[in-house]
């Protein structure tokens, strides 16, 4: 049995070690948000945060983050009240499909956790997912909006 | 079709004010605005649902055993010990298929050089004693888990006896090739032309100047984010299959299966699609795997699953462009152009199934006389048969490859003749007042100002100023150079959409329409169409599309049709809503309804203040008792709509490339876009699709590309290790403007905008990039555009100086 903080809510899976952190949220705990891209770690749509660092959860065992606090994109929002990074998604239209946009959103949340005023080139160097759609124009607008907003409690 | 006549077609069902629906901007919400989607809530908070999102209960899993061999007979399956292993409920071959599914058929008429019919072959279903290509389906393992379905699907044991394969274009028209199919030994399924080869031969014959090029365009994937999924499920009560799928035409799915796979009444399949995470053409309506999940639901009685990996989607999904061009151009000695001929060499794949895999090779080629007067043209295609998948529409789905020859063309013939790029285009370009014009291939163009909108785009990308920021890269050590486009496509072409508006009792709105979002926006969109025309505020309507039993009919979203389709059908329904609502009105405010007006979601009686709104109208539907006598009762009102014709989006790209060339990095360094796509119901949609056409046009010049082993046909790009995809640090921002020239092809003027970017992007970047490397004499550069491409043309340039 391993144990997960997921979304501060404490779970437990009966899973082998080595299973994928993304077949354990998806699989086994129903958290839907992660996507499948492409299983090894190239693609981002499966980005989670642990302990507010993005990961691709594809390509983390489980064993290794036991006891460790996980962030889906079903737990950005607050208290019902929207994230500024989703809510400067919605105001500059991001999505498109919408497949990616939980493991963009993630990234650039930790992004201006770390560097609150980020420049373009910032943002291009750690924005690494893929989005097939082309938002990416819109993603980088829509990260300079959030961090022009006031600064989100931490996750 | 004109303007005149459409008004006055739908004038007949009583509908008003159709005319003026294009100048009725000001309704909050509706067409023209740029409203926030309504779609994205769910999107981001973790909610939308895809299909691997969905578990039915009692489900079950499917793999599919590919063939590792690109052409092998099948000697024989083993299945017995995948059947003895755990949790495993069924592996099932063609035998066990027997004559259950039946598969689809190419209509076409088309023939091969000697005259005989074009070589076809339909994917069986599971492979019939052989299979041609790395990937065909062998055998389906069911198991009560994934993993032992998995681990089952290793254990089939098939003996194959290898034939010789084509894997590349090239190699497959070569003396002496391998044949794909063994009863076709030459490899070429059928030819084809369009335009008049006479006129164009004599045009060349007596042309002052004739320029030459070879283009090959390059194999890509459309690499939707969310790879293929569907599941299976049969009700042997009511003898029913149900599929949920990502399917772009939930209902073409439904007439497939029915019609073609499983032989049985339409209204004994329902196919219910739910949040797809992109299509691009991709997700089409045939794909195998939803007969496999539903004839197996049927013999096993359990819901079964399937979810494709992402090598396993580059294996096996339809691939997309993949040809060779050898292109001329005829000019007179003052540059203005006399004919256009091309042989277009197109490779179909191993299974040509059905119409959509020979699509893409002809059926959007006329746009290759682009928005230029050529008194004539003339195009051969040669569909060429390798042991790959098969082909099918791709986002442009062969208008890329159109616009890709011709501006190819016109910059290689600027450069042997020593004329100004712009100069030449200006000198050939179609003005507003040779149209409407049926072109040289057929296209009718009916309306645009092209001249206008590439004088919009160069001044946009300040053209003129290109000299001064190419002599500052010189400075830095950079190649920069300048590319122009002026794409145009052909876009929703005839054929039907169907919309619904259903009332409850209550007097609450529904709209099912046939059309299927899949990232497009299209619930934002189709409400800002019933916020003009019928007043109703986006959250007054419930939205509804993909699920067969609930929307009565459907085509699906593809060849940038929806909002031309599906959005008139929505108006026309809306009318009937006027229409009937006006009797109701007229009742309940005791007038005549001649007398009543609507406007902005209220029914009026002019030059008084008595007034109802259209929902308490709507309620009074379902109140016999407050209905004018011998109404019928209820409003639910329907629209169904096939455009006469296509329309002509078009627009003009203009990009600049910085590449180093000690590395032989790229960067697009600047891009704009000026666009025509007639009325536009939301700019910020519009835009988003633009910038995502050039993510995906430009993608596949910068580095994208499936690679096969010419001689072994196995894929050599089957992950995304080797298959590169455009990221965000790939691209610089882009400017979107553009001009609405409203088509009347349409009661909403619209003329699609799906495809429009991918369709000049691929041209733009391309002749960017061959004028930064010219100056070095690097000619016959094809894409991709990598850096290690860019480097060793540059080398090899430099080293034959
Ligand atoms: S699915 Fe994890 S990175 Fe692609
Ligand atoms: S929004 Fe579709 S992949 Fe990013």
């Amino acid at each position: 049995m391993i144990r997960l903080v997921v979304n501060g809510q404490a779970r437990q899976a009966d899973v082998e070690p080595e299973m994928p952190l993304l077949w354990v949220l998806r699989d086994e705990l129903d958290v839907k948000g992660p996507k499948y891209g492409c299983g090894i770690a190239q693609c981002g749509s499966c980005t989670v945060l642990l302990d507010g660092a993005p990961v691709r959860s594809c390509s983390v065992p489980v064993s290794a983050v036991a006891g460790k606090k996980i962030t889906t994109i079903e737990g950005l929002a607050q208290n019902g009240v929207m994230h500024p990074v989703q809510k400067a998604w919605i105001d500059h239209e991001v999505p498109q499909c919408g497949y990616c946009q939980g493991g963009q959103m993630l990234a650039a949340v930790s992004l201006l956790q770390n560097k609150p005023k980020p420049t373009d080139a910032d943002i291009d160097a750690v924005m690494t997912n893929i989005c097939r759609c082309g938002t990416y124009a819109r993603i980088r607008t829509a990260i300079h909006a959030a961090a022009a907003a006031a600064p989100a409690k931490r996750v | 079709m004109n303007k005149s006549s459409i008004v006055s077609s739908v004038a007949t069902s009583g509908a008003e004010k159709f005319g003026a629906s294009r100048s009725a901007m000001g309704v909050s919400g509706g067409i023209g605005q740029s409203v926030t989607r309504e779609e994205d809530a769910r999107f981001l908070t973790g909610r939308g649902r895809y299909v691997a999102d969905i578990n039915l209960a009692g489900q079950v899993w499917a793999v599919v055993v590919r063939s590792p061999h690109a052409h092998a007979a099948i000697r024989s399956i083993d299945t017995s010990a995948a059947s003895a292993m755990p949790g495993v409920l069924g592996v099932f071959t063609a035998d066990d298929l027997g004559d259950d599914l039946g598969t689809t058929a190419v209509a076409f008429k088309r023939v091969r050089p000697d005259g005989s019919p074009i070589f076809w072959r339909a994917y069986p279903g599971l492979a019939r004693g052989e299979v041609h290509h790395v990937g065909d389906p062998v055998a389906f393992v069911v198991a009560e888990r994934l993993d032992q379905a998995r681990d089952a699907a290793e254990q089939v044991l098939v003996d194959y006896d290898a034939r010789g394969a084509v894997g590349d274009l090239e190699h497959a028209v070569a003396p002496g090739a391998p044949a794909a199919w063994l009863e076709c030994p030459d490899n070429i399924s059928h030819v084809h032309e369009i335009g008049d080869r006479a006129a164009t031969d004599a045009a060349f014959a007596s042309a002052a100047h004739v320029v030459r090029s070879r283009y090959r365009v390059s194999r890509v994937h459309a690499q939707y984010m969310e790879p293929r999924a569907a599941i299976g499920s049969f009700d042997p009560i009511d003898s029913r299959f149900t599929l949920y799928c990502d399917a772009q035409q939930p209902h073409r799915v439904r007439d497939i299966l029915a019609r073609e796979i499983f032989r049985v009444p339409t209204g004994r399949v329902r196919v219910v699609g739910v949040d797809i995470g992109g299509g691009f053409g991709g997700k089409g309506p045939q794909m195998l795997e939803f007969r496999l999940l539903l004839w197996a639901s049927r013999r096993l009685g359990r819901p079964v699953k399937w979810q494709c990996e992402r090598s396993e989607s580059l294996l096996f999904d339809e691939h997309a462009r993949d040809n060779i061009h050898e292109a001329e151009l005829a000019l007179d000695a003052t540059g203005r152009f006399l004919a256009l001929r091309s042989h277009w060499i197109a490779n179909v794949g191993a299974y040509v199934s059905s119409d959509r895999n020979i699509q893409a090779t002809f059926q959007n080629t006329p746009g290759m006389v682009g928005v230029y007067d050529f008194p004539t043209a003339h195009v051969r295609f040669t569909c060429v048969l390798t042991n790959t998948p098969s082909l099918a529409p791709y986002r442009g789905a062969g208008r890329p490859e159109a616009s890709y020859v011709i501006e190819r063309l016109i910059d290689d013939a600027a450069a042997q003749l020593g004329m100004d790029r712009v100069a030449l285009r200006r000198r050939n370009i179609l003005s507003p007042a040779q149209l409407p014009k049926v072109t040289a291939l057929g296209y009718s163009y009916d309306c645009g100002e092209f001249e206008r909108c590439m004088d919009m785009a160069l001044e946009m990308g300040d053209w003129g100023g290109f000299a001064r920021r190419r002599e500052a890269a010189r400075a830095r050590g950079l190649l920069r150079g300048i590319g122009l486009s002026n794409p145009i496509e052909r876009a929703a072409s005839p054929g039907m959409e169907y919309a619904e508006i259903r009332f409850d009792a209550r007097g609450r709105a529904t709209a099912l329409m046939g059309s299927k979002n899949h990232g497009q926006g299209h619930e934002t969109a189709f409400k800002q169409v019933l916020a003009t025309h019928l007043g109703l505020a986006a959250s007054d309507i419930d939205y509804v599309d993909g699920d067969t039993d609930r929307v009565a009919f459907g085509v699906g979203t593809f060849g940038s049709r929806s909002a031309v389709t599906a959005g008139t059908a929505l108006v026309i329904a809306a009318g009937k809503v006027i229409e009937k609502g006006r009797l109701i009105a007229a009742h309940l405010l005791e007038a005549a309804s001649a007398d009543v007006s609507f406007e902005a979601g209220m029914f009026r009686i002019a030059g008084t203040d008595r007034q109802v709104g259209l929902k308490e109208v709507a309620a009074a539907a379902f109140q016999p008792e407050r209905l004018p006598a011998g109404l019928e009762p209820g409003l639910f009102e329907n629209g169904m709509f096939s455009p006469e014709d296509n329309t002509y989006p078009y627009g003009s790209h203009v990009c600049e490339v910085e590449i180093d060339p000690q590395t032989g990095t790229l960067q697009i360094v600047r891009y704009v876009v000026a666009d025509d796509v007639g009325t536009v119901i939301n700019p910020l949609l519009v835009k988003g699709q633009i910038h995502g056409g050039i993510g995906q046009g430009g993608g596949q010049v910068l580095m994208e590309r499936v690679v096969y082993d010419p001689e072994t046909a196995q894929l050599m790009t089957a992950s995304f290790m080797d298959y590169a995809m455009p990221r965000a640090a790939d691209f610089c921002d882009i400017e979107v403007a553009g001009i609405e020239t409203p088509t009347d092809r349409n009661l909403l003027g619209v003329k699609g905008a799906g495809e429009a970017g991918a369709v000049g992007a691929v041209p733009a970047l391309m002749n960017a990039i061959v004028d930064a490397l010219a100056p070095l004499g690097v000619t016959g550069f094809e894409m991709p555009a990598t850096p290690e491409r860019v480097w060793r043309a540059i080398q090899s340039a430099t080293r034959q100086r």
